[in-house]
């Protein structure tokens, strides 16, 4: 009975058990509504399936969160301006592409136009970390300039249009690779997850985030530079929505300012917060955040494989956002833990009066 | 006479496993009406543990607690709990919000309202009429942070006298007042004394204990050792029943230096009008190689202020700074810190420890810091490091892998002092190392520094406790009203010389 006891609760501290566990009973309440649900088949040449789609559509929240949850960690704020920037990356590399209307020709290299996009994420990245960093600015309002600024920066590229780009090379990034089964994204966020994964655990810059997380004025005064730390992770969450603004125009072609990327900030913190990350900074688990993006996108996808109609979508997922988010909540956990201790004194007493 | 009092308060059997760690076993404590209980024990004893089990802030795995006009046993799972019964505490650490006013502070949660709004007017009067009680006459409508630490300080027990009836707890809250702000905070204690409250006091000060209370319960290894009237218990028998042995005589730790060789020694530190505008003004100081160098003052007078200023933790803004004969610019502490100093921070739990970081990163981060980001301490070195440290300097922890803030303050402090050792130091900043620290673990710090500067280690130690820097210090600076006063070495250093040269009188050009 105690080693039950003690393996259950081995199990049940390891971080990352109540994000798996989340993302666990969706997956099997989708398996008992959509019996087909875990069904991969293969067609003209490529996969298909829901856990395909979900881990497809899932690839640019899994960027954003990977940068969100430095922010988080380092700072203790929120970068709420990633949607916004990956439109503005969006546009840069669309505009330098084919320029202000829609077309089938490149003014310049199209790995050009990648890194253009990508730089402009950065940029912004840039700016939200100097406001951050340097001036002291609160993280929400800081990044709420761009948040809202940075769409009008895209339509002033796009000029209020939707441009298209009318190739078929284009399509690459967000769809498939011809010959390739697996959705691109899935590669590119795997990749991304990867080298930040290899960036904190091979350099100290893993720590040094947590340390600044944790206490910004001890980590000064044992030699870190807080600002830079905390400068440099609002950068790397930049270049995150760069990269994510470039699948994300390449899955449509075609770059509309007003809806590329819309809401998705939001998605990308609920993923760090489903994850099992404190919002205040300190410690993280990056594999965690990217468990909430998949859970968070796992469950849109079941909710249409459910008929439930897009408009609809928001009250549902509403509702199993609160569950997830209530579980982990220390109140809850305190609480359950107030009902274990009540049952252990009810216990005795039913043996006393025996 | 004492034993006449009716009982307050009765703790039986009380017993708290950490992870790793059992905290307390099988521990009683009995507080009476109208008594001061002075609760005694080293660091790790357990004493914080009791504390916090009877305040609810931590459960207890068993045990009971019973208290008068309660006929069944209490069971407090929250700070409210066991406030709305009459158990108020004051911290070491002070939990009061500096950014609100000082009645704000005292008032929180319970503002005196008009027509379902804050009454502000009849709230400052309280709060003025419960400070001036205290001898405190201050605004009240100014927020916290404008006042020293000690205010701070005497605001929390005002806050806590206000709403406790029965039971008040100040865990170490001396530990960050002056003498005279002791003399205010007693004359507070006795007078609820004489109302009936029974005060549980939490101190490391021993001639505090033996001024002001009726009784001490000493812990130790979270076991109880026993209680004591105080005026039947001698200080050296006290000391022992912490410890649990002999004490080392302290008064022999001071090494006879001998003054004439400093001419010839190296020069390590030297400040030439080096000042920080807004906390201290320029001063000049020669440090010499191998020597204990001690700041002393009241709090305010810009002793910790001065060493801040030296390691860059406060950018100098004028005059110069010459380390090992070189000129150093520091910017920041990471400059001086590659120079060759180390400072360990006034205020451990805000500038000293990261408290969710383990032990094992508490314990590398500087070293780590200096070597930059892309040179990373191979786990496997890091966990040598960390089981150095705590070997060296007997950290007592579940594991090298637990949050730092699990451990008991004077083993967090042991743990920041290891953070530095661990970089090999030529001079080591030291504010207020023992502060709030057991004697045990003092007399290791103390031997410790003496230790270091015979290793050629030079050390700045700024202490509140003038017989601690008397035993450690060869040459004593004295500070006042931001601005050194003083120095005085060799045979010039006594607690009256000190005392004079804190009180000022001596110059007369200010």
């Amino acid at each position: 009975m105690n080693k039950i006891k003690h393996i259950w609760m081995k199990i049940t501290g390891f971080s990352l058990f109540f994000p798996l566990l989340c993302l666990a009973v969706v997956l099997v309440i989708n398996l008992i509504r959509t019996p087909d649900f875990f069904r991969i088949s293969m067609n003209n040449g490529v996969l298909y399936g829901y856990v395909i789609d979900i881990l497809n559509r899932s690839s640019e929240l899994i960027i954003l969160a990977t940068g969100m949850t430095l922010v988080v960690a380092a700072s203790g704020g929120t970068d709420i301006s990633v949607g916004a920037v990956s439109a503005v990356a969006g546009a840069v590399c669309i505009y330098s592409l084919i320029g202000g209307a829609s077309s089938d020709v490149y003014r310049i290299p199209y790995v050009l136009a990648l890194v253009l996009g990508i730089l402009a994420g950065t940029a912004c990245g840039v700016f939200n970390g100097f406001l951050v960093a340097k001036l002291h600015i609160q993280p929400m309002v800081a990044t709420l300039i761009l948040f809202t600024a940075g769409r009008g920066i895209a339509q002033v590229l796009t000029q209020g249009f939707i441009l298209y780009v009318r190739k078929e090379s284009f399509k690459y990034l967000g769809n498939f690779l011809p010959g390739i089964p697996v959705p691109t994204p899935i590669f590119i966020a795997a990749l991304v997850v990867i080298l930040t994964i290899l960036l904190l655990k091979r350099t100290s810059l893993g720590l040094y985030i947590q340390s600044v997380g944790v206490n910004r004025i001890a980590s000064r005064l044992v030699g870190l530079n807080s600002s830079l730390i905390i400068f440099l992770v609002y950068v790397f969450s930049g270049f995150c929505a760069g990269i994510a603004g470039m699948i994300i125009t390449s899955r449509v072609y075609s770059i509309d300012a007003n809806n590329a990327g819309l809401n998705i900030e939001l998605d990308a913190i609920l993923a760090v917060a489903i994850g099992g990350n404190s919002l205040g900074g300190g410690k993280f688990t990056l594999i965690g955040s990217v468990i909430g993006a998949i859970t968070i996108q796992a469950l849109t996808t079941s909710l249409y494989a459910m008929k439930v109609t897009a408009d609809q979508l928001p009250v549902y997922k509403a509702i199993v956002v609160v569950i997830i988010v209530a579980i982990q909540s220390p109140v809850v956990k305190r609480w359950m833990k107030a009902v274990r201790h009540k049952n252990a004194l009810s216990g005795n007493r039913k043996k006393v009066k025996a | 006479m004492m034993s006449d009092k009716k009982i307050l308060l009765t703790m039986r059997h009380i017993t708290k496993t950490f992870p790793g760690v059992r905290a307390l076993s099988d521990v009683d404590f009995t507080l009476r009406y109208g008594e001061i209980h002075a609760l005694m024990g080293e660091n790790g004893a357990g004493k914080s543990t009791l504390i916090k089990v009877l305040t609810g802030v931590e459960e207890m795995d068993n045990g009971e607690i019973y208290m008068d006009g309660i006929d069944h046993t209490i069971i407090n799972r929250s700070p409210q709990e066991a406030q709305a019964i009459g158990i108020s505490t004051v911290y070491q650490e002070i939990n009061l919000c500096p950014n609100l006013s000082v009645a704000e502070n005292i008032f929180i949660g319970r503002e005196p309202k008009k027509f379902g709004r804050i009454d502000w007017k009849t709230m400052n009067r309280k709060a003025g009429d419960l400070l001036s009680n205290l001898n405190i006459h201050i605004d009240v409508s100014k927020p916290l942070s404008n006042y020293s630490v000690a205010i701070q300080q005497m605001v929390a027990i005002a806050r806590a006298v206000d709403i406790s009836s029965k039971v008040l707890i100040l865990d170490e809250p001396t530990s960050s007042l002056d003498e005279q702000e002791v003399e205010k905070l007693f004359a507070v204690m006795q007078k609820l004394k004489e109302s009936g409250i029974g005060i549980i006091f939490v101190t490391h000060f021993l001639d505090q204990v033996y001024k002001i209370s009726d009784r001490i319960t000493v812990l130790r290894n979270g076991c109880l050792v026993g209680e004591y009237e105080t005026d039947k218990l001698p200080s050296v028998e006290l000391v022992e029943l912490m410890i649990g042995k002999e004490i080392d005589d302290l008064a022999k730790l001071r090494k006879e230096e001998n003054d004439d060789n400093n001419g010839k020694k190296e020069i390590i530190v030297e400040a030439r009008e080096l000042g920080h505008t807004g906390t201290i003004n320029p001063f000049n100081l020669k440090i010499h190689k191998g020597e204990v160098i001690g700041l002393s003052g009241l709090l305010g007078s810009g002793r910790s202020e001065l060493a801040r200023a030296v390691y860059g933790a406060d950018k100098p803004d004028q005059g110069e700074l010459y380390f090992k004969g070189k000129k150093l610019q520091v910017k920041t502490p990471l400059d001086a810190m590659k120079a060759g100093m180390a400072y360990l921070p006034e205020n451990r739990k805000e500038e000293g420890i990261i408290e969710d970081l383990s032990v094992r990163e508490n314990i590398i981060i500087a070293l780590q810091a200096r070597q930059g980001i892309f040179k990373m301490i191979r786990r496997k070195e890091q966990e040598e490091f960390a089981d150095r440290i705590i070997d060296l300097l007997q950290i007592k922890t579940s594991g090298k892998d637990i949050p730092i803030k699990q451990l008991s303050g004077g083993n967090q402090q042991k743990v920041i002092l290891g953070r530095w050792l661990l970089t090999n130091p030529d001079f080591l900043i030291l504010d207020e190392p023992t502060r709030g620290i057991d004697v045990g673990t003092k007399t290791e710090i103390q031997k410790l520094v003496l230790k270091l500067a015979e290793e050629g280690k030079t050390v700045l130690f700024i202490s509140s406790e003038i017989d601690e820097m008397l035993r450690v210090c060869n040459k004593i600076a004295v500070l006042r009203d931001r601005r050194m006063v003083s120095e005085l070495k060799g045979d010039d250093l006594s607690q009256s010389n000190i005392m004079k040269a804190i009180a000022g009188g001596e110059t007369g050009d200010e």
